[in-house]
């Protein structure tokens, strides 16, 4: 709620700055499409703020990235593009460039080296700099655990730990959707980590993660929105939840909430800029700031999520109000990344229609 | 000339010596003129914001220009294929060009994304060829392409082209109705797992009845009240049944949300008196229940409203005459007045089902999973899954069914004893 308000009012102060910028002729105003919440909060103050002080260009958060190509689609389709800038999952960016709704990039010559010169396309972490995507961070989803829910100890630490209702009792928030809950009902039933999509693309593999999933079904409040997970956790309506590892990381630090993340599984992809047909021109310097190896670092003094540079992750320092080391926070910290499973992009965007449709007759029984 | 004078009667002229029935005309003409510009406005915003978005939608619902318009080299190869081997040489060098040309105008992702609803993979395949088949640069094609893929060697890959290569097709309405097309192209019902249309098309249908069922039980005897008190009384119990109305339905959906849930106002209440332990909280949210008190009360003003105007234009002393001829009080309002009020029932009964049908707001943030509606899906393959073509023809199944429907209720009731005051 109280996110909310606030972006309500950044974009009343958004509308005022328009106005004002058209007053001022210099001035430009960017609609930039993002998650909302604790991700945008870093990306304000990161980004977005040094560069409004920088230029006087106001920029306008707009939280439409859960539908961004939707949005996307739409708009090419009546005409009328409104967003400046869009972040995007890669799968999504993939598609939006395969159907020619956002520009094609020429990395090494739009974005900045970094500091000891190392040209973008070295810099960024490897594959991950694709047709028309420019990654910002690496997040992770995680399951989050309540430390309240159970005994000192007994607390879980496993992904088994998440199927075993008996042991550790108590409802499960898991999204409403095939990813990752696939993935993860299928190492808990002792699928390696590296077979997990070959299994999943059999039949046998796809019954056998249901089958994994029918065992806690009866337990799982599905959410729909990044932010419901923390607060289901919070009230206590479940002992675990899964999410995105920076909001859980913002409500543990921040909120003081008793929230411990399961690491064990975490399933990790990148998280990115793509800039809609006709935009270039309007963005290109601000995404060269933004993209820039210190805005990356700076990220992560706000938000537990890896910067997508290797040079920015050298710089990656202490939480910016409290003062924890964001470090062990990250996904890419090696215990934490040990058993990590790396999202395949390639495999949902050939199975994705297929399988939500599954899952959601599954839902449905 | 003379002649035709001499056959006529003589003309009745205006002052200024046209003919009178000219004049007329004339005048009436302007008249009507004025008339339609004055409903222009209206006509106009109703088929640019109504008629064309309706047109739009049903053209969506079967149009598949995809195949036809990004790889029409292939298919017009395919034409005289027999649909049982591997195509031939040619098709394959027309599918080459069609795939590099699409690859560079980006048109292609569009086939890509079209295919891949029939048949998962076929994605991949078509993005992974289209970049690689730049690279050949000389026939033979057919081997170069299977050598990308073998899945071009495989005969279903073609015949999903062929069969999607109409610029129409009945694909988005069998899988509105858990249908497909199979391999060979014929249609069959979707295996089990996949499900889910239908389903949801007769618990949105169902439980809109049982809503409108709720809603004429517990609003008749309010509008009777509100029409049969005095006009101090009914005033103030007016506002109260269109308080509710001039509320925000996010409001009073959340509200429910509060006293419905299981650490809500309610079962607080049932556990507080001791009805229920703590450990049994009701689970009346998340579900059907949850969907069917929130919506009964949301659409509840829509029936008492038209219930209302038509009670009080039934004059007391009807029931007054009813009784002194002998008539005990049931008997009087079952004989006299009930049937008085079924132009307001079938008014307030054909709102609120119509309006409870095309709800989704509030079935999604209180159906949870059971009590969600067919429009949920809608909305579902708007924003998510971005199949629109699916959407569109899930919606016009479900205009078509509420044409079906009130054209059925046209005949029983009749649309003409319809009263909404």
């Amino acid at each position: 709620m109280k996110s909310m308000k606030l972006t309500t009012g950044k974009t009343l102060a958004g509308i005022v700055g328009l106005s004002l910028a058209a007053a001022a002729a210099q001035a430009d105003t960017l609609n930039i499409v993002s998650w909302g919440g604790a991700y945008t909060a870093s990306q304000q103050k990161a980004y977005h703020e040094p560069w409004m002080e920088q230029t006087g260009d106001e920029i306008v958060n707009i939280d439409r990235s859960a539908n961004g190509l939707a949005g996307l689609r739409a708009q090419a389709q009546a005409g009328n593009i409104t967003w400046d800038l869009v972040d995007m999952l890669p799968a999504n960016a993939m598609i939006a460039c395969d159907e020619g709704l956002i520009e094609p990039i020429d990395h090494d010559t739009l974005l900045k080296a970094a500091p000891d010169g190392t040209p973008p396309t070295e810099d960024f972490i490897d594959g991950s700099l694709t047709e028309c995507f420019i990654p910002q961070i690496v997040y992770s989803n995680v399951i989050g655990f309540n430390s309240d829910a159970f005994p000192e100890d007994n607390q879980p630490f496993l992904m088994e730990d998440v199927f075993d209702v008996e042991n550790f009792p108590g409802k499960r928030a898991l999204q409403k959707a095939p990813i990752n809950n696939l993935e993860w009902a299928l190492v808990a039933d002792g699928v390696p980590v590296e077979d997990v999509y070959d299994v999943l693309e059999t039949e046998e593999g796809v019954q056998r993660a249901f089958a994994k999933l029918d065992t806690i079904k009866d337990h799982v409040i599905w959410w729909e929105e990044g932010a419901q997970p923390p607060q289901l956790l919070a009230d206590g309506e479940v002992a675990f939840a899964s999410a995105y590892n920076g909001r859980l990381f913002n409500a543990a630090v921040n909120e003081g909430q008793p929230f411990e993340i399961i690491w064990d599984n975490q399933v990790f992809e990148l998280d990115g800029w793509v800039v809609p047909v006709g935009k270039m021109d309007k963005v290109r310097d601000y995404l060269e700031f933004a993209t820039d190896t210190q805005r990356l670092a700076d990220q992560a003094k706000y938000i537990s999520y890896g910067p997508a540079r290797e040079s920015s992750a050298a710089r990656v320092s202490t939480h910016a109000e409290t003062g924890v080391d964001m470090k062990p926070h990250m996904p890419t910290y090696g215990p934490n990344f040990a058993t990590a499973i790396q999202k395949n992009d390639a495999f949902w965007a050939d199975y994705g229609d297929e399988l939500s449709q599954r899952f959601n007759a599954w839902l449905a029984r | 000339m003379t002649q035709n004078d001499m056959g006529q009667a003589p003309v009745l002229t205006t002052a200024d010596g046209l003919p009178l029935k000219t004049s007329l005309m004339r005048t009436t003409r302007r008249h009507r003129i004025r008339a339609f510009l004055l409903v222009a406005p209206l006509l106009l915003f109703l088929v640019v914001a109504f008629v064309l978005p309706i047109l739009d939608m049903l053209k969506r619902s079967i149009e598949n220009p995809e195949v036809h318009n990004h790889m029409s080299r292939t298919v017009e190869a395919l034409e005289g294929w027999d649909g049982e081997s591997i195509p031939d040489e040619p098709v394959f060098a027309a599918l080459v060009q069609d795939l590099v040309e699409g690859g560079e105008a980006r048109t292609i992702g569009t086939v890509a994304s079209r295919l891949n609803y029939e048949a998962s993979g076929m994605r991949s395949l078509i993005m992974k060829t289209s970049r690689r088949a730049g690279r050949i640069e000389e026939g033979p094609y057919k081997a170069a392409v299977i050598d990308i893929d073998e899945d071009w060697a495989d005969v279903d890959t073609w015949r999903l082209i062929e069969r999607e290569s109409d610029p129409f097709t009945l694909s988005y309405y069998l899988s509105a109705v858990d249908m497909r097309y199979d391999a060979e192209g014929n249609i069959v019902d979707q295996p089990d797992y996949l499900k889910i249309h239908n389903a949801l098309f007769i618990r949105t249908f169902w439980m809109s009845a049982a809503i409108t069922g709720l809603c004429l039980v517990l609003g008749y005897p309010i509008a009777f009240l509100l029409a049969n008190t005095p006009l101090r009384y009914s005033n103030l119990l007016m506002i109260l049944v269109l308080l509710p109305f001039w509320t925000s339905l996010l409001v009073r959906t959340t509200t429910w949300i509060a006293i419905l849930q299981q650490q809500g106002v309610l079962n607080d209440l049932l556990v507080g008196i001791g009805l229920i332990s703590t450990d049994n909280r009701l689970q009346m949210i998340y579900n059907k229940t949850g969907t069917m008190v929130a919506m009964t009360h949301i659409l509840l003003p829509f029936m008492i409203l038209p219930l209302y105007s038509v009670m009080k234009t039934i004059p007391p002393h009807y029931m007054h005459a009813a009784r002194s001829l002998g008539a005990r009080p049931f008997l009087a309002f079952r004989r006299v007045y009930f049937p008085l009020t079924i132009p307001g029932i079938g008014a307030g009964s054909i709102l609120v089902f119509i309006l409870s049908i095309g709800y989704y707001i509030t079935p999604a943030l209180v159906g949870g999973q059971s009590g969600i509606f067919i429009t949920n899906f809608i909305a579902y393959h708007m924003q998510t899954s971005l199949n629109w073509g699916l959407a569109a023809a899930i919606a016009s199944i479900l205009l078509f069914v509420v044409i079906a429907f009130y054209l059925v209720y046209n005949r029983v009731i009749g649309v003409d004893n319809v009263k909404l005051g």
